[in-house]
C-alpha cells in the first residue's frame, strides 16, 4: 500500500478513503475480481426523487436500489447518519421522516418522494445544539460516538411517541399514559444497540431532556 | 441488491394487475423485511410495486362491530389505536413485544402477515433451504434447531413464523381481504391464510402471486382478559422462543393461539375446549403430535409453563 502523505490538514475521513481505495485495488490486482463479475444486462433503472433533508429541498437522480441512508451519507454527503449492520438490527441509521423514526438503511430513497427527513446535522450543530445532543454531551452518553447519532434521533422520536401516548412493551397499563421511567426508556431505545454499553448515561441523558420538557 | 425498475402504484388493483404482468415483481410496502433480504439476495425481484400511496392506512368500525384495519396502517400507530388498546388488549399487546420502535413506524399491518421465517438456514444462501431454494433440502433438520418448530413441520422445513401480531390476530379471529388485478375481492379467514410447510414450504400464504392484501379485519370485541406473553432470549428487541396470546372469559372458558413453535400461528379447538382444566390439559391438545428436536425440545414444557403463568394473569 502506497504510504498516506504526511499532510497535516487531512482529515479522517480523506484518510479512510485513501485506505479503502488502495485495498481495492490490491484485491482487484491479486484476484481478478473484476474481471469475474457478470456483465450487466442493461442499464442499471435509476429514477429522480425530492424531498426535504434538514429544511432544504434536495433532488437526487439514484439507482433505484439507493437505500435512504446511502442517499444521505453518499449523494449528499451527509455522514452524521451511521451505517452499522446495515439490516435494521442496531439502530445507527435512525433519522427522522415525516416526523418518525424510522431504520433509513431499511428504506428506498426513491420510495420518499416529497418527504420530510432529518437527521442528526438537522437537529442542532456545534453551538446550537439540540438539547438532547446536549445533553449526551453533558451526561458522556457515548464512548466512541459510532451509535450516538442514531441514539439522538431515536431518543428524539421517543419523547414525541410518549407524548402521543403510545404505549410500550413494559406500560403497565394500555389504556394510561406512559410514563417516563427508566425502564420505559430503555424499552423504547431497545433498538438502538451501543457496543460501548453508554447505557445507563444515554438513560440518564434522555431522562434529563424528558424531564425538564414535563 | 439485484438491480430493479420501481413504480408507485395508483389503486389496489392496478398494484395488483403490474404484479401480474410482471412475472418477477413483488409489492413493497413497508419493506423492512423485504429490503433485508434483497440486500442478501434472497430475494431478487425485477420490478418493485410500492403501494404506499393507496389510501389503505385507516382503522375504521365495521357494520357488525368490529375494526377495518387497512393494509398499510403502521404497527405503532395499530397497537395505539385507542380502539384496539380497549378491546383488543392482546392485539397491541402483541405489536409491541415485537420489532423496534424504529420498525414498528415502518411496518404495516399486510407486511407483518407476510414477514418470511427468520431461521437461519434461510438466511445464509451457503446453506441448503427447501423454502429459500426448493429441493436443496433443510439444512435445519440435522443443525442447530433451537428456534425452530416442534409442531406441524416436515421432513422439508422446519421454520417457524417470526410474527407476533399474527399470533393475537389468529386468537382474534381476523379476516384478511385481498383484491386482485381484476377488482375482484376476497376474504381469507386467518386460520387459513398461513400454511403448513408440507413439501412445499417456499409457498407460505393462501395469497396468489398478484393478490394484494388490502385490509385486516376483527370481528366485534371478545371482551375477557386479553394477554399476550412472549419468552425470548433477551428482554427486548428479540424475536420469540414461544409466545402465547389469550382471550380468558371468568368462567375460565377461552381462546388460546401460540408463536414460535410453528409454521403458522398455532391454534388447536380441543385446546380452547381444555382451558377450563388448566395449562397442562390445554398444552397438551396443543402440542398433541409434536415432533421436537433435541435442541428444541425445552419449548414443550414452556409452552405449558407460560400458558399456566397467562392464565394466572387473567385470572389476577
Amino acid at each position: 500500500m502506497e504510504p498516506v502523505p504526511c499532510d497535516l490538514t487531512i482529515s479522517r475521513r480523506d484518510l479512510l478513503k485513501v485506505g479503502a481505495a488502495a485495498s481495492v485495488a490490491t484485491a482487484a490486482a491479486s484476484t481478478g475480481a473484476m474481471a469475474q463479475s457478470p456483465a450487466p444486462a442493461g442499464p442499471v433503472p435509476t429514477m429522480k426523487v425530492s424531498f426535504d433533508v434538514n429544511g432544504q429541498v434536495r433532488t437526487l437522480d439514484v439507482d433505484t436500489r439507493t437505500t435512504l441512508l446511502d442517499a444521505l451519507r453518499e449523494n449528499l454527503q451527509l455522514t452524521g447518519t451511521k451505517k452499522g449492520c446495515d439490516h435494521g438490527q442496531c439502530g445507527a441509521c435512525t433519522v427522522i421522516v415525516d416526523g418518525r423514526r424510522i431504520n433509513s438503511c431499511l428504506t428506498l430513497a426513491v420510495m420518499h418522494e416529497g418527504a420530510k427527513v432529518t437527521t442528526i446535522e438537522g437537529l442542532g450543530a456545534p453551538g446550537r445544539l439540540h438539547p438532547l445532543q446536549a445533553a449526551f454531551v453533558k451526561h458522556d452518553g457515548y464512548q466512541c460516538g459510532y451509535c450516538t447519532p442514531g441514539q439522538i434521533c431515536s431518543a428524539v422520536g421517543v419523547l414525541d411517541e410518549v407524548k402521543r401516548g403510545v404505549p410500550s412493551h413494559v406500560s403497565t397499563d394500555l389504556t394510561a399514559r406512559p410514563l417516563l421511567s427508566a425502564d420505559e426508556l430503555r424499552e423504547r431505545m431497545s433498538g438502538n444497540i451501543c457496543r460501548c454499553g453508554a447505557y445507563s448515561n444515554i438513560v440518564d441523558a434522555i431522562t434529563e431532556v424528558a424531564g425538564s420538557r414535563t | 441488491m439485484k438491480p430493479f425498475t420501481y413504480e408507485r402504484a395508483r389503486t389496489p388493483a392496478d398494484a395488483a394487475a403490474s404484479v401480474a404482468r410482471n412475472p418477477n415483481a413483488k409489492f413493497i410496502a413497508g419493506g423492512t423485511n423485504l429490503l433485508d433480504l434483497m440486500k442478501l439476495q434472497i430475494e431478487a425481484p425485477a420490478h418493485l410495486v410500492d403501494v404506499n400511496g393507496l389510501a389503505l392506512d385507516k382503522i375504521e368500525p365495521t357494520t357488525d362491530g368490529g375494526l377495518r384495519i387497512g393494509a398499510l396502517v403502521r404497527n405503532t400507530d395499530l397497537a395505539a389505536d385507542d380502539r384496539v388498546r380497549r378491546d383488543y388488549g392482546v392485539l397491541s399487546r402483541a405489536l409491541l413485544a415485537g420489532a423496534s420502535g424504529q420498525l414498528r413506524n415502518k411496518a404495516t399491518t399486510a407486511g407483518n402477515l407476510l414477514q418470511r421465517t427468520r431461521c437461519a438456514y434461510f438466511y445464509d444462501t451457503d446453506q441448503p433451504c427447501n423454502k429459500r431454494q426448493p429441493g436443496s433440502g433443510c439444512g435445519a433438520l440435522q443443525g442447530i434447531s433451537r428456534q425452530h418448530a416442534v409442531v406441524g413441520s416436515s421432513s422439508a422445513c422446519i421454520a417457524t413464523h417470526p410474527s407476533d401480531m399474527a399470533i393475537a390476530m389468529r386468537v382474534l379471529d381476523a379476516n384478511v381481504e385481498t383484491v386482485k388485478p381484476d377488482g375482484h375481492t376476497r376474504v381469507i379467514p386467518i386460520a387459513d391464510f398461513h400454511r403448513l410447510p408440507g413439501d412445499t414450504p417456499q409457498i407460505e400464504t393462501a395469497l396468489e402471486r398478484d393478490e394484494l392484501i388490502t385490509a385486516v379485519t376483527l370481528p366485534r370485541p371478545a371482551g375477557g382478559t386479553q394477554v399476550y406473553r412472549k419468552v425470548r432470549d433477551r428482554a427486548s428487541y428479540a424475536f420469540a422462543l414461544i409466545s402465547v396470546a389469550a382471550i380468558v372469559q371468568r368462567d375460565g372458558s377461552g381462546k388460546v393461539a401460540v408463536g414460535g413453535v410453528a409454521h403458522k400461528p398455532w391454534r388447536v379447538e380441543a385446546a380452547d375446549a381444555a382451558l377450563p382444566q388448566g395449562a397442562k390439559a390445554a398444552a397438551a391438545r396443543l402440542l398433541a403430535g409434536a415432533q421436537p428436536t433435541p435442541h428444541n425440545a425445552f419449548k414443550l414444557p414452556l409452552v405449558e409453563r407460560t400458558l399456566g403463568a397467562v392464565l394466572i394473569q387473567a385470572k389476577a
